[in-house]
């Protein structure tokens, strides 16, 4: 295969780590504001954690798109 | 992309550039525009904090109430974090608070220089944050700290495998909180740039350029947005900061 095109080829399929990170983010804030809906006198007390959950959910689709990036404008 | 490569290029913004020539014994330490903007950020910070802890007055002014807030905002969540022992360490802390939120902030002016979409500078202040958390729990805690990869209650079979996971986890940190936060810059800036690129690119291709105020609108929106996570991600770096240090504090959970 052409090395330029496996390049952009391989940059579209770190792309999807993007998605999958995504859906973990919306998971924890969904989850989040239901709990919260349930109990609004305890959301307070979370809102820190559920950040800290969706940080360390969206460092991984982070981590995709850096290979993105990688692959696009270094390798 | 590639084919317009060399017309728009969304990675030249973060190009650092001498602005002052200067080497010691075959080693650069130029003043470059990332210099200058750690300076400008540096001011910035003193300029509201000293200002705005200047006066003392009982009925705060803006200087003042902001200065207030930015100081109770980072007090309540280290306290909430790492607990009223971790409050010893709310001087690195608020520092590094500070010094992320006004880069990533003045980073979103136009021509501005963003320092935390370089990964050698937001790797150096979460190398800084773990070496703390290091140096603080062998100190404090001697060999005890190292109960911190040693759950308690886990069946001797799982233990080498959960003893890996955990020291795993541990090495990841400085790299996902360095990552995190220059990857969220750059990913912002370059998205900023492609559109920009897209109104360029309308407007040179005649009765399309019809089309161009729609990606106009969508920089404006996409600011706002970059507004939100330029804070958002000053916030989550200090979160992660208090979290790691509470492990310092207290090990062994």
């Amino acid at each position: 295969m052409d090395p330029v095109a496996a390049k952009y080829i391989g940059a579209g399929l770190a792309a999807i780590g993007m998605g999958v990170a995504a859906v973990g983010v919306g998971t924890i804030f969904g989850n989040f504001l239901s709990g919260a809906l349930r109990n609004p006198s305890a959301a307070d007390g979370q809102f820190g954690r559920a950040f800290i959950g969706a940080a360390l959910a969206e460092g991984l689709g982070i981590f995709a798109f850096l290979v993105a990036i990688i692959l696009l404008f270094v390798a | 992309m590639a084919a317009e490569g060399k017309a728009i290029d969304p990675i030249h913004q973060f190009e650092i550039h001498p602005i002052v020539n200067f080497s010691v014994g075959g080693v650069d330490l130029s003043f470059t525009n990332s210099s200058l903007f750690m300076v400008i950020i540096l001011a910035a910070v003193s300029i509201l904090m000293l200002w705005g802890t200047s006066s003392k007055s009982l009925v705060p002014g803006r200087l003042q109430s902001a200065a207030e807030m930015a100081y109770e905002f980072v007090a309540s969540t280290v306290r909430g974090t790492a607990g009223e022992s971790g409050m010893k360490f709310f001087p690195l802390i608020f520092s590094l608070f500070m010094f992320v939120f006004f880069s990533n902030v003045l980073g979103l002016i136009p021509y501005a220089y963003t320092v935390t979409s370089q990964i050698i500078v937001t790797f150096a202040l979460a190398a800084l944050v773990i070496l703390t958390v290091l140096l603080y729990g062998f100190y404090k805690h001697g060999t005890h700290f190292l109960h911190l990869f040693v759950p308690s209650g886990v069946s001797p079979v799982l233990m080498p495998f959960i003893v890996l996971i955990e020291v795993i986890s541990f090495v990841s940190r400085p790299v996902s909180l360095s990552v995190r936060l220059f990857a969220n810059m750059l990913a912002g800036h370059i998205t900023l740039k492609v559109f920009a690129g897209f109104v360029t690119m309308l407007l040179g291709a005649g009765a399309w350029a019809a089309l161009a105020p729609l990606p106009l609108a969508a920089i404006v929106l996409l600011t706002g947005f970059e507004l939100f996570v330029a804070i958002l991600q000053a916030y989550v770096f200090a979160i992660l900061t208090c979290v790691y240090l509470n492990d310092a504090i207290h090990p062994g959970h």
